[in-house]
């Protein structure tokens, strides 16, 4: 069997000190090479701060984590992120704003200069799979809060990174919109096979989009546990009104409500 | 019915552009209004030209006098200029280190205020004794005078750089200097801006205290010379000249800043940009 690319184990996590609130304890996940997960919880169950371990933004309180056989000790350069705010820079146009990681991660940031013509080609690529053709020269705020979003989502995936954190990338947007996203995302997937750890309070976006739903307990978060999707992909979303999907929706509902009563005979 | 409703749709127009003539004369016609209640309150209430001299006065002054008022304030403005982009540039530096270096906001924070609360005029003696009454103590009193707001307004850009875009970008593995000159400098760029209005206008206030302190010409010099003479239309003629040079350099720096910072006041007033959908 292969070695896990992203490996968390026994790890906790407390902010602000000794006395701090806890966060995550005893929290442990595999997730194979080019594998969609999905992370579903009560709010504040430190799925965040799970991303943020994983991805060596905050060290640890204690445990490892070791994503490609490494054991994470600083940031990331292979990762790449997405959040429900698409935080584009609004002096940049949609393009450069698309192609910033460019301009940080390395060995691009040595090329970039030489084969710029190379770059915006794969940048104006990316554009096109997410429906964003025509806009590159666009600012931010000239565009709806979906197509920044997939203008974000573009920014994530630009330098190839093997593993792709999104922490609720598409909460704030309706439901339409959502639907339509969900389906660039398994597009871009399916093309490029990254890691995927995707963050989420939607059981229906867990269960459409991941091969395997993990389900946090509440604060001190750790993983209680998991289910396979079944579906072959690409998935359609008529799929989503079968009874079979319904079904799987409700059975992490339960688990996540039976989660959220464990919390509620803790504070008594 | 469609012919009515060009018609309204031409009407609306025309008020749109008559109320944008209005905004335009607005500034002129005020100031000239100003200048008229001014001339007839000196004339109705008989004040004397020593005490108020009347705008007519003034002007007749400015006239008499133009060679040394032109010669003056192109001293004066020479200095505050050199003292101002002194500001910019240190301002901005150290902006830079107190807006992306907590240690350095702890440490420097307090004896900058200190600093910043001194009178100015207090310090122009101790620059005279160091420089020599002149040019010097001028332009360093308009550069002491104008660099605290850029300093305030540039740390405050970088200091509040969203949490999640600096996370985004440490996770691509960008180093700290990275995230200030992607980031965070452009993203300051508003706040600067928005405190070079404060400064340069300010920095008119140090190079002319220190000119009537101690100099041997720009305008605060001038000034000086008239009111010992008990020439006070001069001195009113120094002080409408220094107004406007202020308003000449505040003109620059906002046009400056529509050429640069245009994206932070993203077409508020127009509609042809929003897209929305």
């Amino acid at each position: 069997m292969t070695q896990p690319f992203v490996q968390i184990d026994g790890v906790a996590m407390r902010y602000g000190g000794v006395e701090g609130t806890l966060a995550l304890r005893h929290a442990s996940l595999d997730v194979a090479d080019g594998e969609f997960v999905a992370v579903v919880g009560p709010s504040g169950c430190g799925k965040s701060t799970l991303m943020r371990l994983v991805t060596g933004l905050w060290p640890p309180t204690e445990g490892t984590v070791i994503v490609d056989g490494k054991e994470v000790d600083g940031p990331l350069s292979v990762a790449g992120m997405a959040f429900q705010n698409p935080t584009l820079l609004p002096w940049r146009n949609i393009l450069d704003n698309v192609m910033l990681p460019l301009e940080v991660v390395q060995p691009h940031r040595r090329q970039l200069r030489a084969q710029r013509g190379t770059y915006e080609r794969k940048a104006r690529d990316l554009l096109k799979l997410v429906g964003l053709e025509g806009f590159e020269a666009k600012f931010p705020w000239q565009l709806s809060g979906g197509m920044q979003q997939r203008a974000s989502l573009c920014r994530a995936l630009v330098h190839d990174p093997r593993l792709l954190m999104l922490d609720e990338p598409f909460g704030a947007l309706d439901v339409f919109t959502r639907e339509d996203l969900w389906d660039v995302l398994q597009a871009v997937w399916l093309a490029r096979k990254p890691t995927v750890i995707l963050v989420t309070h939607d059981l229906k976006e867990a269960v459409y989009l991941a091969d395997r739903v993990l389900i946090m307990s509440s604060r001190p978060g750790r993983i209680i546990a998991e289910r396979h999707v079944p579906y072959p992909r690409p998935r359609r979303l008529d799929q989503t009104y079968e009874a079979k999907f319904q079904a799987i929706v409700h059975e992490l509902r339960d688990r996540i409500s039976d989660a959220r009563k464990g919390e509620d005979a803790d504070v008594r | 019915m469609s012919a009515r409703s060009t018609r309204s749709a031409e009407a609306l127009a025309a008020a749109a552009r008559r109320r944008r003539r209005l905004e335009n004369a607005l500034p002129w016609l005020v100031t000239i209004g100003m200048f008229a209640v001014w001339e007839a309150a000196v004339h109705l209430f008989g004040i004397q030209p020593f005490i108020l001299p009347a705008p007519s006065a003034i002007a007749e002054s400015m006239v008499k006098w133009w060679q040394p008022l032109l010669s003056n304030s192109w001293a004066t403005l020479l200095t505050t200029f050199v003292g101002f982009i002194m500001a910019v540039g240190f301002g901005l530096a150290l902006g830079v280190l107190i807006g992306s270096s907590v240690l350095v906001y702890r440490g420097l924070y307090p004896l900058l205020i200190a600093f910043n609360s001194v009178p100015k005029v207090a310090v122009v003696p101790i620059l005279v004794i160091w420089f020599g009454a002149g040019f010097w103590p001028a332009a360093l009193t308009a550069f002491l005078i104008s660099f605290f707001p850029i300093v305030v307004n540039v740390a405050t850009g970088i200091a509040t750089v969203e949490p999640e875009l600096r996370d985004v970008l440490r996770a691509l593995g960008a180093r700290p200097i990275d995230i200030i000159t992607k980031v965070g400098l452009p993203r300051s760029m508003p706040y600067f801006f928005a405190s070079l209005k404060v400064a340069i206008t300010v920095a008119f206030v140090g190079s002319i205290i220190s000119e009537t302190v101690a100099a041997n010409e720009g305008i605060g010099h001038l000034m000086l010379v008239a009111s010992s003479r008990f020439d006070v239309p001069l001195v009113f003629a120094g002080l409408i000249v220094t107004g406007i040079m202020g308003v000449l350099m505040y003109w620059v720096a906002v046009t400056l800043e529509e050429r640069t910072t245009g994206w932070a006041t993203r077409g508020q007033n127009d509609p042809r940009l929003a897209t929305g959908g």
